[in-house]
């Protein structure tokens, strides 16, 4: 039915890119730009409607197959339309969208206009093949390619050295991801002996002991850590603030990072034969989110605090997934995509309009100039914050909820969430407060503006969105999520928060407390003109946090110097003399041979007449000999 | 006494030798290829004379056609002979050793 | 008896002929021995009833080709003759080892046991008339392929011909890459 019509969601945005890509030049700005727009807000209707039946309840998962490629391994074009690749194919279109548009504004006058829309494009295509894929093999195609993407689009400006260096980061750290994840890929197919999802979910139970399934369920992880910038695989992302704004706002809001989440909850199924699996997973989220939320209190880049963050919020999204309330999690990565997508790009109209600064300590008093800015802006930080009633409240709230529910080692989970959600509201109070309250402090110069309409219209409408996301699931109002769902998690135990109103207010006013008390003290200390004594005062902690707790640098020199020694070492060792050596010595080989050899060429008729001579004899005194 | 194929054969046998001889011995370019069609004769009369001894008329036809084989080698030999000795003036193949290694 | 007669002086002229090729310094001489033993093959096609192959012998190898070879020679030049002593060194006693080799393996076939001059002859065969007729009937029938590629090889022929002896090469000069 209306999903025989799905792999078009996929295709506009490819054939969008392999349009600008030929045609982009000639289309110019912003023509190319609202072209890629355009396939991408195609895409979001049709997405829509096929998700149709969903929505209403009485759809199906559907199983699509394009065409065959290797049908022996199960590894075949084939799409999976069921709700939970719907909600990611309306997450990445709906929100790409808006991003595009937002991009149009923003790279306003870049020489390079229509080839970051070719790469935009190309990257939600990627995307949607990573989420419509109807088996690993197809997922893993779209799983490289975003990869692919996400280093060509944060070396986009690859003319800065840093740039350069943040793309080719992202690059290699994916890579030890992909490993683990392929490994896990080989490990499904070896006991199974197809890549397909219905198979697999179908025989898990089966097939997979549970060794196996634990096994498959941390490798597995390992990819989704190296995607989804989780502990100890995160390094890449904050670099990979160096791209355009958009591109963070892309990459880490609506499509690249949730990948790690959504693979997760795809594979409920074996997740649910692995328990201490599920448990890691939710215990690496914990970690994360911990650990990045303390990291950016400490940061003045604007937007390597909402990188941290980010880091924060997908450790969350880990937790409830690995807590296997899959809902929770999809819940809180839908909301996260809205406000944080509405983040970045209010960070990108900033740096916009304050002539490429990044600084927070040298921003403030931005609320009178960018009005549109710092209203949809604050709604974010409130929203991430965890205040009712906007998004970020009802999803944290489910899958602390969900901690709390299940009771056990899950309580200590609960309580790192709990002060993590503190953390947030802090930092991003601080965050807020720096740039657009207290005194300017910017440097001569600076005039800041209000960004031109194309980018503050997508803000306004992620502001709304951000506002009223949350009501799609709540107890109060409810769970029109968790229904829309359930066709996709069919045969796995879903976790949910608790179900009675008493506990579920405690919980909720817990969260809220934390939430308020966090923005409070955010706002309380910054919006003093002592704040920087404040930091300061923290000493040698504030200095770690700035700092990241040194981890580039402890990869850099256990890792990186070395890794680099051998490569030298095999470059211009082995490579150098060695292969070379042997490569040379073969031709010098040859040389010399020709010299001896070519005697023989006399270029004398007669000669070569005596050769040919003595071969007729030879041929006829063979004959002779055996005729006999 | 009378002429076998044999006879016929030795002959043609001899005047193969002969010219055979001559492509090695001589090198005027002319003169090695007037031993190949030296060679080229020996061969046709091997022909007519087998196809005597066997009552067959199919030796005749392959003359024909080594007739005409090579008279279309003559052709384009002498030509080849005259643009070289429009280039070198000299018809001895010992001096054409371009190729020489 | 006659047919003896006539093979021994054919064959003394074929033989004196060839020899005259290979040993005459000039090119002329090489020729007219040449045409000696052309036209001793000539009778001797007679002999086998093959007329239609002696006619085409006499006409287009002692007619066309030698008159090609003599127009040749004198183009090139009659007076030219040459030193028939050997210039690559050891070529003459690669040759004569090679000639002792041939005559061995000649031998051992001769005195092998199953020698014959030729192997599907059939006693008392009747001597086939090579008529133009008959031999048309051949050539048309069972050999029309190769007759019609022949026609076109000696097109070709020509062609080539003309092409290598009308065509000069230019004088190379500074800038003109023709």
């Amino acid at each position: 039915m209306s999903g025989e019509l799905t792999w078009l969601i996929i295709a506009l945005p490819l054939g969008g890119a392999v349009l600008l890509h030929f045609l982009g030049r000639f289309l110019g700005e912003p023509r190319a730009g609202w072209l890629a727009s355009l396939t991408v807000g195609a895409s979001f209707a049709l997405s829509a409607w096929a998700a149709w039946p969903f929505i209403q309840g009485n759809g199906h998962p559907e199983q699509h197959l394009l065409f065959s490629w290797m049908p022996e391994v199960g590894a075949s074009f084939e799409i999976r339309w069921d709700p939970l690749s719907a909600l990611m194919a309306l997450v990445v279109t709906g929100v790409g969208f808006l991003i595009h548009v937002f991009a149009i504004g923003y790279m306003h006058g870049d020489p390079r206009f229509h080839r970051f829309f070719t790469y935009l494009n190309l990257f939600t295509g990627s995307m949607l093949t990573l989420v419509l894929a109807g088996n690993y093999a197809m997922l893993f195609l779209g799983w490289e390619l975003v990869g692919l993407c996400s280093y060509l689009l944060i070396s986009f400006w690859f003319t800065r050295p840093s740039a350069a260096a943040a793309g080719k980061k992202a690059f290699v750290v994916n890579r030890i991801g992909d490993f683990g994840f392929m490994i896990a890929l080989m490990l499904i197919f070896a006991s199974f002996g197809t890549l397909s999802y219905p198979t697999v979910f179908e025989q898990a139970a089966e097939v997979l002991p549970e060794g196996t399934a634990t096994l498959i369920g941390l490798l597995l992880l390992v990819g989704a850590a190296g995607k989804s910038a989780q502990v100890p695989l995160y390094v890449w992302l904050p670099d990979a603030m160096e791209g355009p704004t958009p591109v963070s706002a892309l990459i880490h809001a609506a499509t690249m990072v949730t990948a790690g989440v959504y693979v997760v909850a795809r594979s409920a199924a074996i997740f649910e034969l692995a328990p201490t699996a599920s448990f890691v997973v939710a215990a690496v989220g914990a970690v994360t989110a911990l650990w990045a939320a303390t990291i950016a209190v400490a940061q003045n880049d604007i937007k390597r605090v909402l990188a941290y963050s980010t880091i924060s919020q997908l450790g969350y999204m880990f937790m409830a997934v690995g807590l296997t309330a899959y809902v929770a999690g999809l819940f809180h990565l839908m909301t996260h995509a809205f406000f944080k997508a509405l983040l970045f790009l209010g960070a990108g109209s900033v740096i916009h309009a304050m002539g490429d600064l990044q600084d927070i300590r040298r921003m403030g008093g931005l609320r009178s100039r960018m009005p549109v800015t710092f209203a949809t802006v604050g709604l974010a930080t409130l929203a991430i914050a965890g205040i009712p009633p906007l998004a970020g409240f009802w999803s944290k709230d489910e899958i602390l909820g969900a901690a709390f529910a299940q009771g056990g080692p899950a309580v200590a989970l609960y309580l790192i969430g709990l002060v993590t959600a503190l953390l947030t509201a802090f930092y991003m109070g601080r965050w807020f407060v720096l740039v657009f309250l207290g005194e300017p402090r910017w440097p001569e110069g600076v005039e800041p503006h209000e960004s031109p309409r194309v980018m503050t219209w997508p803000l306004v409408v992620l502001a709304a969105l951000s506002l009223v996301g949350g009501f799609v699931n709540t107890p109060l109002f409810g769970l029109g999520l968790e229904h829309f769902l359930e066709p996709a998690f069919e045969g796995v135990t879903l976790a949910h928060p608790p179900e009675d109103l008493l506990t579920f207010l405690l919980l909720a006013g817990l969260g809220t407390a934390a939430g308020l008390a966090g923005v409070a003290m955010g706002y309380v200390t910054y919006t003093r003109p002592t704040w920087e004594r404040f930091e300061a005062g923290l000493g040698r902690i504030w200095d770690a946090w700035s700092r990241g707790y040194g981890i580039d640098d402890l990869y850099g020199r256990t890792l990186v110097v070395p890794g680099r020694r051998l490569a030298e070492g095999l470059a211009f060792g082995v490579d150098a003399r060695l292969v070379d050596g042997a490569v040379e010595g073969l031709g010098r080989l040859v040389a010399r041979l020709g010299q001896v050899v070519r005697g023989v060429q006399t270029g004398l008729v007669r000669s070569y007449g005596v050769v040919f001579l003595a071969g007729l004899l030879l041929v006829m005194a063979l004959t002779v000999w055996r005729a006999g | 006494m009378t002429v076998t194929a044999g006879w016929y054969m030795t002959l043609a046998a001899l005047l193969f030798g002969v010219g055979l001889v001559g492509i090695f011995l001589r090198r005027n370019a002319l003169v090695m290829f007037m031993c190949i069609e030296l060679m080229l004769n020996a061969v046709n009369l091997t022909f007519v004379a087998a196809g005597r001894a066997i009552g067959d008329l199919e030796g005749q036809v392959a003359v024909f056609f080594v007739l005409v084989v090579a008279a279309a080698e003559v052709v384009v030999g002498l030509a080849i002979i005259v643009a070289v000795f429009r280039q070198r003036a000299s018809a001895s193949v010992d001096e054409l050793a371009e190729l020489k290694g | 008896m006659v047919e003896l007669i006539v093979f021994v002086v054919g064959a003394v002229v074929a033989l004196g002929g060839a020899v005259a090729v290979v040993v005459a310094r000039n090119p002329v001489y090489s020729a007219l021995g040449l045409l000696a033993t052309l036209f001793s093959l000539g009778v001797f096609y007679v002999v086998h009833l093959a007329h239609m192959v002696a006619a085409v012998q006499i006409i287009v190898y002692a007619g066309a080709v030698m008159t090609l070879f003599l127009f040749v020679i004198m183009m090139i030049g009659v007076d030219r003759s040459e030193d028939t002593s050997e210039t690559i060194p050891r070529h003459r006693i690669y040759l004569a080892v090679l000639a002792v080799g041939l005559l061995a393996v000649a031998g051992a076939a001769a005195t092998g046991g199953r020698f014959s001059w030729v192997p599907a002859a059939v006693e008392g065969a009747e001597t086939p008339n090579g008529t133009v007729q008959a031999l048309a009937e051949r050539l048309f029938t069972d050999w029309v392929l190769a007759f019609e590629v022949t026609a076109l090889l000696l097109t070709i022929a020509a062609a080539g011909a003309i092409a290598l002896a009308y065509f000069r090469r230019e004088p190379v000069t500074e800038g003109d890459d023709r």
